[in-house]
């Protein structure tokens, strides 16, 4: 009999087919954010502390200090981070995702989602674009110059904008990108497209300077990695609450810190289940190599986790430009990942694979049995802060996090007496 | 048929298991296809033992 497990599977799966992220306003994270306070930042992946960050995490804490105003040059924002005056804690610890370094600090501008199906919420900040940006640990004076232009310009035009325009459904946005080529992790040209599309009369109608309305309207149009920041909460406010089923085997959560990589299985509550985050396998930007990239880092598998991302390469071909690989190799992440998830999605359909549903809900059961295990596909920080990105790829989370997490869902089920001898 | 006949037609062979056999017939010219399977849990008796024991429950 295991009926106990199928049946809080079949719950925990019901949970996330039925969730509708929308997108409801933003709002300053030390506002908005449950828990967040002027010295707590939050950063991407399992916890971890300051000595045992990497470059590009350790780089985004420097930018989010001098940001805050905490600190005012490179030296005295690392003393200061190292000084034990910063409390560090992961987004996803506090309802909210980061990519890359994943820092949010509370001056910082915040995307709210609210899953209308269960009123859970997520956060996200705003993306920053491509080139010198916080989330890849850059921490030079242009990054905050751009930061401050988020917060002054960027984020009170969006918000009138939201407030003019009333609540979008990202999932019906989503299902909509999957058909145009996006898997809205490493590609949301589709899904960034139609945002704008959404949001440009309402921007035009705020009560905003046309020079600052033209300038957000730029920006967003220049970032094709605008709708990540939208995607990423969306998962994380689908998945929440699939969290909270009791005896389900269901991943509701991946992530990574740039140090160790690191999985929430539902019938395993809060509990993080780590090991060593792997280096990337992928394509290099000019001048750089496998010699420069850090370890694995970033919130953004939370795609991934919901069975968009890699899971959903297929419906994304011209992304193996980017990560590397073929159009065949596309179909092949896809159709592996069938192997080890409990249901297709109802909403996310992908066209390649005549319409399947995405491969949603991964079973650490069903990793362990067939060894195969998710597929990511992800950008590649530099190992020293303030460089930035250096390419992108494919990456695997370590089997070791799943082996743990049953062994632990076993040692759990005999503790409660539901294990014949 | 006997093995002596078997070889003497071409060939078309399944492999299971380890890959290079499927890499040397191919290089050789062999109709081959090889076939991705992992013995369950990779062999790893600790995993099999506890995915068995998900399998009793009360």
């Amino acid at each position: 009999m295991i009926d106990i497990i199928e049946n809080a599977n079949k719950e925990a799966l019901e949970i996330i087919q039925n969730g509708q992220p929308t997108l409801i306003g933003l709002g300053v994270a030390g506002e908005v954010i449950p828990g967040m306070e002027k010295n707590l930042f939050l950063h991407a992946g399992p916890p971890i502390r300051w000595e045992k960050m990497s470059g590009p995490l350790k780089g985004g804490v420097m930018a989010g200090l001098m940001y805050e105003g905490l600190a005012s040059t490179p030296e005295e924002a690392a003393e200061y981070a190292a000084s034990g005056k910063v409390r560090f804690d992961p987004c996803h610890h506090h309802d909210a995702v980061g990519p890359m370094a994943g820092i949010v600090t509370a001056k910082m501008p915040v995307w709210i989602i609210e899953n209308k199906a269960y009123g859970n919420r997520a956060y996200c900040t705003l993306n920053e674009g491509l080139g010198k940006v916080l989330r890849m640990g850059a921490y030079g004076p242009e990054v905050i110059k751009h930061l401050q232009w988020m917060e002054n310009v960027l984020y009170p035009v969006l918000k009138e904008t939201i407030e003019i325009h009333g609540p979008i459904d990202l999932k019906t946005m989503i299902a909509q990108a999957v058909q145009m080529g996006d898997e809205v992790h490493n590609r949301n040209k589709a899904a960034t497209s139609l945002l704008i599309r959404e949001l440009a009369p309402s921007i035009l109608k705020t009560s905003f300077n046309n020079e600052e309305k033209i300038a957000v309207l730029e920006f967003l149009n220049s970032n094709d990695h605008t709708f990540l920041n939208l995607s990423m909460p969306a998962a994380k406010a689908t998945l929440e609450p699939a969290g909270k089923v009791k005896h389900s085997t269901i991943v509701y959560t991946m992530a990574r810190n740039g140090t160790e990589f690191g999985i929430r299985v539902a019938g395993l509550g809060g509990r993080w289940f780590t090991a060593p985050a792997e280096i990337i396998d992928g394509l290099y930007f000019p001048g750089f190599s496998m010699e420069d990239a850090n370890p694995d880092v970033g919130d953004s598998c939370i795609t991934e986790t919901l069975g968009l991302g890699g899971f959903s390469m297929a419906t994304a071909p011209a992304i193996v430009q980017f990560v590397g690989g073929t159009p065949k190799d596309a179909v092949r992440y896809t159709t592996s990942m069938y192997e080890i998830t409990t249901e297709e999605s109802r909403a996310y359909k992908l066209p390649p694979m005549n319409f399947r549903g995405a491969p949603t809900g991964i079973d650490i059961r069903k990793v362990i049995e067939t060894q195969v295990l998710p597929v990511i596909n992800t950008g590649i920080a530099h190992k020293k802060p303030g460089v930035g990105q250096v390419g992108a790829g494919i990456v695997h989370p370590p089997m070791a996090c799943f082996e743990q997490a049953l062994e632990a869902f076993v040692n759990l089920l005999e503790d409660e007496d539901l294990l014949e001898e | 048929m006997s093995v002596n006949d078997l070889f003497k037609q071409e060939l078309k062979v399944v492999n299971l298991g380890l890959k290079s056999f499927y890499s040397d017939l191919r290089t050789q010219g062999v109709t081959t296809v090889h076939v991705n399977w992992k013995p369950k849990a990779g062999g790893k008796k600790n995993m099999l033992n506890l995915l068995n024991k998900l399998n009793k429950i009360k």
